[in-house]
């Protein structure tokens, strides 16, 4: 993933953001993403994200931990070591289902943490780039990415217009890489601020 | 951008004035990151330092006493020919009572879409991490050789292979109580993400910045990533929400499957999930009051949360009172002699040897809390305080009673004689796991932010004071002129 240039306009209000965000799609630049501090319901489809799949996954990993307790317990008590348990059937099909219910939810939760983590490239010690550090305080970041052939001026005071409070040109590399957040620049410092409406 | 379009949007967040707000004062999302992270950015307080030694001197004296039971024996313990589950099994089913407020909160009033469930949420949850943690001590160390633990697992062994018996509840307790810890330190952690990120970016010292850059999992605030952790925490919600309620049933299935009188009872699993609520709020309660106070959250977690969580408490203290009066009547109605004595004899009788217990249980659970039928008394802090203390020793009394008044006397009256009483090594674990809990939230108040940032922000605009004020006028208007306007802006 090589570096990339990105005209970075900041938003204080999400009410602004929409209009901003669906304006800037109609004029047919690409918005790279949208950082925000908290979850804005919709802004997902304005951007025109397609929606998640990891609710399927989680389903699939619910039935699969179902299929494990049923085959395993089944297999254990009627095959492998028929105990006899005061005289009881072997396949005691209604007994077994707290951990088959247990081990569903489990294999679920789990999966799907962990699928969230590796679809987000979640994990300790992975370092993304900060296009701002209030992004996760109280502005909406909207980073438009830049080809050669676009007009950065033009990007700048396009976002402006929209409503954006603070503007800049950023150079960066959108990937993850290992790496310690302690190397960072001091926060709430931006020196390339290019202007503040 | 145009002004109607902005206000379009502010319309469709419209919220009734009659409901309370749940942010007080002037806020804005740097105010809340403020508020909320501040605490954990300054020093820590002189009764701080206070109230973490002690928990961790318990924490050691509890220490202390697991080595003396696991030197000699659970003998240690007091535990006699009748009486096998004591102390240890009480302490346990009622950490693990407490332990469901947590994610009751958390997943099913999310599902319930209760606003007011964001200022509590995470404490909640915390709460609920550390109460399962000390509850899962007691099971372990009452195996006696503990070394063995692991026998429970079932895994293909050298001893047979034997397999653990999948048709006993305390097996299914296992499944159950580990599964529960996963899923509940899954949801909390995931929910933490965010915040911890916003901890991290605006670090100044550069610990700070390494040590919540490693914890935040290099968080960034991505529109997708935010949606799928949207999608994330509502279907751990959903699978929480059957497993909280499992979880307490499985618990009281230890006791209910067998054939002991005041045991073998088909009440007990509803009755005990609401119990856990129960007793489970009442430990919120009592936390989150010290923590507001000393942290200074008061206008997040308002008079107004208290209030609502003091009904919880009411509602379920009540289901549990008429789950004692059930009992009671079917012991009676049932004819079983062995049932009616367990119930007439040993625990109603006051002067038997622990009728006691039964009727502090009756007062602390049943009668107390009929208190906060009274909204003066559910928006009092002192009360709130006084009563979340009282139900929660109620509540320890109820498992108290159900245990060791159904097993003091068995069916053989010879065994009768023994009283049993807790010696200091099982009262010492006991306080141990105090030490426990209390040491893991006092670093948790101090390290992480106390309440959801990011679902505070998200609630702001339409359930904070300031917005809600500037939204009064909307309740004048008509609902024509409220539509036409909205689809103007939208248009």
């Amino acid at each position: 993933m090589g570096v990339k240039r990105f005209a970075v306009g900041c938003f204080d209000n999400e009410d602004v953001l929409f209009p901003a965000v669906k304006k800037v799609r109609k004029a047919g630049y690409k918005i790279h993403d949208v950082y925000t501090p908290m979850p804005i319901h919709g802004l997902d489809a304005a951007m025109g994200l397609r929606d998640t799949s990891l609710h399927t996954a989680g389903f699939i990993y619910g039935i699969s931990g179902t299929t494990t307790a049923l085959t395993c317990i089944s297999w254990v008590f009627t095959i492998d070591w028929p105990l006899n348990i005061g005289g009881k059937p072997h396949f005691a099909l209604p007994a077994w289902i707290p951990i088959t219910f247990e081990l569903t939810v489990l294999f679920s939760a789990v999966g799907m943490v962990l699928t969230f983590c590796y679809l987000c490239q979640l994990a300790p010690f992975v370092k993304k780039h900060h296009f701002h550090p209030r992004a996760t305080d109280d502005l909406f970041v909207m980073v438009v990415e830049l080809t050669p052939k676009s007009n950065e001026s033009e990007v700048i005071g396009f976002l402006q217009n929209a409503g954006a409070i603070e503007t800049k040109i950023e150079e960066a590399e959108t990937g993850w890489w290992l790496g310690r957040y302690d190397k960072d620049k001091r926060p709430f410092e931006s020196p390339n601020v290019i202007s503040v409406q | 951008m145009s002004g109607s379009q902005i206000q379009f949007h502010m319309a469709v967040r419209y919220e009734s004035q009659t409901r309370d707000p749940l942010v007080i004062g002037d806020k804005d999302y740097h105010q809340i990151t403020e508020d909320i992270v501040r605490p954990i950015e300054a020093n820590p307080s002189r009764l701080w330092w206070v109230g973490f030694l002690i928990s961790v001197g318990l924490l050691c004296f509890g220490i202390f006493a697991v080595y003396e039971e696991v030197v000699y024996g659970t003998g240690q313990w007091n535990l006699n020919k009748t009486v096998g589950w004591g102390w240890d099994i009480t302490n346990f089913v009622w950490w693990v009572g407490i332990g469901h407020a947590g994610t009751l909160i958390s997943a099913i009033l999310l599902l319930f879409r209760q606003g007011w469930r964001t200022g509590v949420n995470r404490a909640a949850e915390a709460m609920t991490i550390f109460a399962v943690m000390c509850a899962g001590q007691f099971p372990i160390f009452h195996m006696g050789r503990v070394w063995m633990a692991f026998f429970v697992l079932p895994y293909p062994n050298t001893r047979g292979p034997l397999w653990s018996n999948f048709n006993s509840p305390l097996l299914w307790d296992v499944f159950a109580i580990s599964t529960y810890f996963t899923v509940s330190l899954l949801f909390w952690y995931s929910g933490l993400l965010p915040d911890l990120a916003t901890v991290r970016d605006r670090a100044k010292l550069k610990w700070r910045k390494l040590m919540y850059g490693v914890l935040s999992f290099g968080w960034s605030g991505s529109t997708k990533h935010w949606q799928r952790h949207e999608a994330l925490s509502l279907v751990l919600a959903g699978l929480s929400t059957p497993l909280v309620l499992s979880v307490h049933t499985i618990v009281s299935f230890d006791f209910a499957t067998s054939v002991i009188p005041g045991w073998h009872t088909t009440i007990f699993p509803p009755y005990f999930v609401a119990g856990a609520v129960f007793s489970g709020f009442a430990m919120v309660q009592s936390l989150l009051i010290i923590t507001r106070r000393v942290l200074g959250l008061q206008e997040y977690i308002t008079i107004n949360h208290i209030d609502v969580m003091n009904k919880i408490i009411v509602l379920t203290g009540s289901i549990v009172g008429v789950a004692y009066l059930t009992e009671l009547f079917i012991a009676w109605y049932g004819q079983n002699g062995y049932e009616s004595y367990a119930f007439f004899h040993n625990r109603a009788d006051i002067f038997s040897p622990y009728g006691w217990s039964y009727y502090l249980m009756m007062g602390c659970n049943v009668l107390s809390p009929q208190i906060f039928w009274f909204k003066k008394m559910r928006r009092n802090i002192t009360v709130t305080f006084f009563m979340s203390v009282i139900v929660n020793v109620g509540m320890w009394f109820e498992r108290f009673v159900i245990i060791v008044t159904s097993i003091y006397r068995d069916y053989l009256p010879s065994s009768w004689s023994t009283y049993y009483s807790p010696t200091i090594w099982e009262v010492g674990f006991y306080l141990g796991t105090f030490g426990l809990f209390f040491t893991c939230f006092f670093l948790f108040a101090k390290f992480f932010p106390v309440i959801a940032v990011a679902e505070i922000k998200h609630i702001l605009k339409k359930s904070g004071e300031n917005y809600k004020a500037k939204m009064g006028h909307e309740e004048t208007e008509s609902a024509e002129a409220f539509y036409a306007e909205a689809q103007g802006a939208h248009h």
